[in-house]
């Protein structure tokens, strides 16, 4: 079945603001020259940490698997340039925390000599959809639209789990931010040859691509290249410039009518959403058999000279991407990586690139000022208006200030897609997000407490039931054996010496029994 | 170089508490002005009275409970709270009954219960109602509107009479003071005159109180004004109003010379400005968007209720106290349904 009309529904909430994109929109500064080393976290995506798969001193090729991935969900990760490995370190990477991480030091050789790569599938359209997922696996492709979660794990629906509609997001809602605008007006033919493949992987109906109305030359770049690809059931749909537009089940919900159910995902309704770089790296992966080893970023805000979008390779250090984009002006006051709603603050700019920066926003004092102090919660609701998830953001902050985990959750804390909208509007200036992301770890934190007493729990109560059965056998031997020697005591109490013969047997059988017995203990 | 780190979002907030308050005390501005035309300058000084009171009142106990001051000071809650119970106050009413009515509404609805966001009773109304019942007496006498008022008093006369009790020569409390047009409605109609005989009065204007019945379009303005900014969102006053002209109009219909139309209980007593301006404030109110219109429709179903058949004349205050206790309640059924709630599941 084919949408009829699609991007005509709506979702609730979700705010307006400045979307200050025409510092950086339709801006190429290039691709940046690779850096001397590239310091290249294990953990890159959503998932396990990647597992080094080389030592110090090796020399790698271009393109070849430095760290590979040992769990279901995770992403290998692969050298962006030849050269020799310097060692595995933890070094300072971009995260909230600000703390270090393991990271593959690599010096480059400065040849950039890809090494041996698979073979290239044009021909995917007649391989099997397991194959192709299975390559894109191996390219290490994570979700670029910010989440970075494994492509191949959103493709492997499931047999059960039929796809209706491939839902590809190029609405890029986030203010600031316009990498993937670049991509759709400069590289719309790689994107749809990504879609192109997408749908054979999952065997969906049809595509739809949701961009929002203030990029109209990306909806015409996309349109020409959807109707040159004369695939018949792909469409571009406009949508509202609204955030969060972009957010996966908002932007399925607006463009297809279905809301993914609460706590679930989206295979569950028949759509899978993958962002338009993503499409793009699938291209690669498949058509040219090369992995993911670098990305487009923005680099934007008052406080860069130059603001654009470039390409860098994973691993460059970010001080060299602001370098290229002209340096830090005087405004210059915060560092942030991703956007605005749901980026988060650098102390320095001494962290390496990553799969999952889409953005590098030098925001002067006026467009990010420090926090005020945060006031008590008025309860004026204003939260709930722009609360996309439809919660009730003010209860949630209620509870997880006061650490009620359980309420949290019964307000349905883990439907919260920390947008930060009701951070957003709230007059007094509560940083709301915060409590969720907190009250979420510590949910998370007590969940595996619980299992590891679980476990605990167990293994004790085995043990105990263990002894118990042993004490138990001990228990009916002896009594089998009094009952035993009763009887016969009685049946041969008339003859002397019959009863001095079994004295002499009871003593040593007795004995054998305790000497088992102390067996048995020891 | 190194940067500051705090958590997203990040930029220019677009709302804080000041602003909301500060368009609350603006919105109000027509209605003051249409009461200061009608009743003279005691409203004026019971304004300036009560925020006062209020501000010192909210710095004394900030000292106290060692919090910052200034800041506090600065979200004008308390200002609102003192300017909106001295426009429900009579125009001549002694100044130390406002002043403890101001007292008692920062003091102990208030700050007794952890102050701004943690009150359950809207502080303005509960002073109200503890002056209502203190002093009836001086709570009910009213002034006859501007255009019926054969004395009306200077500047300086009104000072004398809040400050002193001191009337101008040959004047009392008799001469000057009038019952409101529902204190009136209510004592005619329980000497069985019917509501055509009452409406030959003088006192009577188109629909309502002469007078009287205007003073709501001018509070209505500053609401619409508080809509259109999006201070208030449209489910309180809507359903209350709602409630009330719905409860007024069945009764009306049934026998319309014994009960008051829908329209003279509308523009009569508090009700525009307790729809706008008191239901509304957001402290006390339901949060969710289905508990605020069910909160709303109650507090009009309430007001007619109290007017018709309780104790006393007007019921907005009442009304509202009654709905902010059960405003918890009314939430935590009222829970919105979240996004891509399962059928099977409720929640
Ligand atoms: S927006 Fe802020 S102050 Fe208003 S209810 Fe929500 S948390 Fe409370
Ligand atoms: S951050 Fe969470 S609670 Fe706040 S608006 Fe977004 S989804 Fe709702």
């Amino acid at each position: 079945m084919i949408t009829q009309n699609p991007g005509r529904w709506d979702f609730h909430g979700g705010i307006h603001r400045p979307d200050r994109k025409s510092l950086s929109a339709g801006k190429f500064l290039g691709k940046l020259p690779l850096p001397e080393i590239l310091t290249l976290p294990l953990q890159q995506h959503i998932g396990s940490t990647a597992e080094p798969a080389v030592t110090a001193g090796e020399q790698v090729h271009k393109g070849q698997i430095i760290a590979r991935t040992t769990e279901y969900i995770g992403a290998p990760i692969h050298a962006p340039t030849s050269g020799t490995i310097l060692g595995i370190e933890e070094r300072p990477v971009p995260h909230p925390s600000g703390l270090n991480a393991p990271c593959i030091l690599l010096q480059a050789d400065g040849k950039d000599a890809w090494g041996e790569l698979p073979e290239p599938l044009p021909q995917y359209a007649d391989l099997d959809p397991s194959l192709l997922r299975e390559r894109i696996r191996w390219a290490g492709i994570v979700g670029l639209g910010g989440a970075a979660f494994p492509t191949s794990v959103k493709l492997n629906h499931g047999p059960d789990r039929p796809i209706q509609t491939l839902v590809i997001n190029g609405a890029e809602c986030e203010p600031y931010i316009t990498c993937d605008d670049l991509l759709m007006r400069e590289q719309a033919d790689r994107i749809v040859e990504g879609i192109k493949i997408l749908l054979h992987v999952v065997e969906a109906e049809e595509c739809l691509i949701g961009i929002e109305d203030n990029k109209p030359e990306a909806i015409a770049a996309m349109q020409q290249a959807v109707a040159e690809s004369a695939l018949r059931n792909v469409q571009v749909v406009q949508v509202a410039t609204r955030y969060p537009m972009g957010g996966e089940k908002q932007l399925i919900k607006v463009l297809t009518g279905k809301e993914v159910p609460s706590h679930g995902i989206p295979a569950e309704i028949g759509v899978i959403c993958i962002n338009v770089a993503t499409a793009a790296a699938v291209t690669d992966a498949v058509i040219a058999g090369r992995p993911l080893l670098s990305r487009l970023v923005t680099v934007t805000g008052e406080g860069i000279a130059n603001p654009g979008n470039l390409e860098v390779a994973f691993g460059t250090s970010l001080s060299q991407v602001i370098a290229h984009a002209g340096g830090y002006t005087d405004l210059a006051y915060k560092l942030i990586l991703g956007g605005p709603m749901m980026g988060f603050t650098l102390g320095n700019d001494q962290v390496p690139m990553t799969k999952g920066a889409n953005c590098l926003l030098l925001a002067g004092k006026e467009e990010a000022p420090d926090p005020d102090k945060a006031l008590p919660c008025i309860r004026c609701g204003k939260c709930v208006e722009v609360c996309p998830a439809q919660l009730l953001p003010q209860q949630l902050y209620w509870y997880a200030r006061a650490k009620d985990l359980d309420k949290t959750r019964e307000y349905n804390l883990f439907d919260c897609i920390e947008c930060g909208c009701c951070s957003w509007v709230c007059p007094s200036h509560i940083p709301l997000v915060q409590y969720y992301r907190f009250a979420k770890t510590e949910t998370w934190a007590m969940e595996k407490e619980k299992q590891q007493a679980e476990e605990a729990r167990r293994r004790h109560e085995a043990r105990t039931e263990r002894l118990e059965r042993l004490e138990q056998e001990r228990k009916a031997r002896l009594r089998q054996k009094k009952e035993a020697l009763e009887k016969k005591t009685a049946r041969g109490a008339a003859d002397p010496k019959k009863a001095a013969i079994e004295a002499a047997m009871k003593r040593v059988a007795e004995k054998k029994a305790r000497q088992s017995r102390e067996n048995e203990e020891r | 170089m190194e940067f500051p780190v705090h958590t997203s979002p990040y930029g220019q907030l677009p709302n804080n508490v000041t602003r909301l308050m500060g368009q609350v005390l603006l919105a109000l501005v027509p209605g003051i002005i249409a009461l200061v035309y009608y009743f003279g300058w005691g409203v004026i000084i019971n304004i300036c009275i009560a925020i006062t009171t209020a501000v010192a009142a909210e710095a004394g106990i900030l000292h106290l409970r060692k919090r910052p001051i200034l800041p506090t000071l600065m979200d004008l809650s308390a200002v609102v709270t003192a300017v909106l119970l001295a426009i429900a106050l009579p125009p001549l009413l002694p100044w130390w009954m406002t002043v403890l009515g101001v007292l008692f509404a920062i003091i102990m609805v208030k700050h007794l219960y952890g102050g701004l966001g943690y009150n359950p009773f809207n502080p303005a109304m509960a002073a109200y109602v503890l002056l209502l019942v203190s002093f009836p007496l001086s709570m009910t006498r009213w002034l006859p509107p501007e255009m019926l008022n054969q004395y009306p008093l200077d500047f300086l006369q009104s000072l004398t009479i809040i400050f002193g009790g001191q009337f101008p020569d040959n004047l009392t409390w008799d001469a000057i003071t009038s019952a409101t047009p529902l204190d009136e409605m209510r004592t005619r109609l329980e000497m069985h005159q019917t509501i055509s005989e009452l409406s030959q009065s003088p006192l009577w204007g188109d629909f309502g109180g002469r007078g009287w019945e205007w003073i709501g379009n001018w509070f209505l303005i500053g609401g619409l004004f508080l809509l259109w900014r999006k201070v208030i969102s449209w489910h309180i006053p809507v359903a209350m109003i709602a409630g009330l002209l719905l409860s007024a109009g069945i009764f009306w219909m049934i026998d319309p010379e014994a009960m008051p139309s829908p329209a003279f209980h509308l523009f009569s007593g508090g009700m525009i400005l307790g729809a706008f301006f008191i239901a509304t404030d957001p402290v006390t109110a339901s949060t969710t968007p289905r508990g605020r219109i069910i909160y709303g429709f109650l507090i009009g179903v309430t007001v007619y209720i109290i007017r018709t058949w309780g104790g006393y004349p007007d019921a907005v205050a009442f009304a509202v106290l009654l709905m902010n206790m059960a405003a918890p309640t009314i939430d935590y059924y009222t829970k919105p349904k979240v996004f891509g709630a399962r059928e099977d599941k409720d929640g």
